[in-house]
């Protein structure tokens, strides 16, 4: 056992862990920290997988802006105490059975099926996920794609000022 | 670098799995609206993991596409969730039934 895979085990341990804690928070402001909490170690998984920029994209969008809007609305609207009063009463146990059955399936496909033919991870060029060559990628071959996203963004920039104006100006 | 691929694939699908539960299970929409986020996470995961172990950044370029579509997705989401909490006072989505025959 090697450096790496020690390393790995550990992250993926706090990732699982951060998960079933956001699950179960009965507070909505601790869930999003438990998420927080989660992106940052997936992002330091995407270190070990050679994936630099992208971990760093993961922790200034991610962990970054996208929770900080999460954490602003849960706290505009005052939202962070679960409801009372518990009516989902069938939905969790099956919704745990299907889970289950779900993860079986997928342990079957990794461990049994699939376990040979997945490629192993070899040693890559310096220069593989570094931000020069991604950026290169980027504006190169996916250019159009990435022009794309900018309108979409805009789009999204839009809807949600509408969404969210005050309508008592226009009576 | 020898963590086997089978196990970082299996930490995306157990994550995928936290947040299908999440979603299931969970009434806050807010809360409910964090576990796609991780299910998002969790598809990320796995393109990053086969960038690296078929040795091509195309998987690399795909995940920076998804962050900036969930970015889109969560700023209209959320206003969603603002413009229904400001009519229906309630974010339980059990309670969100308006539409219901």
């Amino acid at each position: 056992m090697t450096q790496d895979l020690i390393l790995f085990i550990v992250l993926a341990v706090i990732a699982v862990a951060t998960a079933v804690s956001m699950l179960v928070s009965r507070n909505a402001i601790y869930s999003a920290m438990f998420l927080v909490l989660n992106f940052v170690t997936v992002a330091i998984i995407y270190l070990l997988l050679n994936a630099a920029f992208i971990a760093m994209v993961q922790v200034t969008v991610y962990a970054g802006a996208i929770m900080v809007l999460f954490l602003f609305v849960i706290m505009l609207l005052g939202a962070e105490k679960a409801a009372s009063g518990d009516s989902l009463s069938w939905q969790p146990p099956l919704a745990i059975l299907l889970g289950g059955a779900l993860l079986m399936e997928f342990a079957y496909i990794l461990f049994v099926r699939q376990k040979d033919l997945l490629p192993a991870m070899e040693s890559v060029s310096k220069d593989f996920g570094s931000p020069a060559s991604i950026g290169t990628l980027l504006f190169d071959r996916y250019l159009i794609p990435f022009e794309i996203t900018s309108i979409l963004l805009l789009v999204a920039m839009i809807g949600a000022i509408i969404l969210t104006r005050n309508e008592r100006k226009e009576s | 670098m020898d963590i086997p691929t089978n196990y970082l694939l299996a930490l995306s699908g157990v994550l995928f799995i936290l947040g299908a539960l999440g979603v299931l299970t969970r009434r806050n929409a807010i809360v409910i609206f964090m576990s796609i986020e991780l299910m998002l996470n969790s598809a990320n995961l796995a393109f990053i993991t086969f960038a690296r172990s078929f040795e091509d950044m195309i998987g690399q370029i795909m995940v920076f596409f998804v962050i900036a579509v969930a970015a889109a997705e969560v700023a209209v989401g959320l206003a969603l969730i603002v413009a229904i909490f400001k009519t229906k006072q309630s974010i339980d989505v059990d309670q969100i039934s308006s539409m219901k025959g």
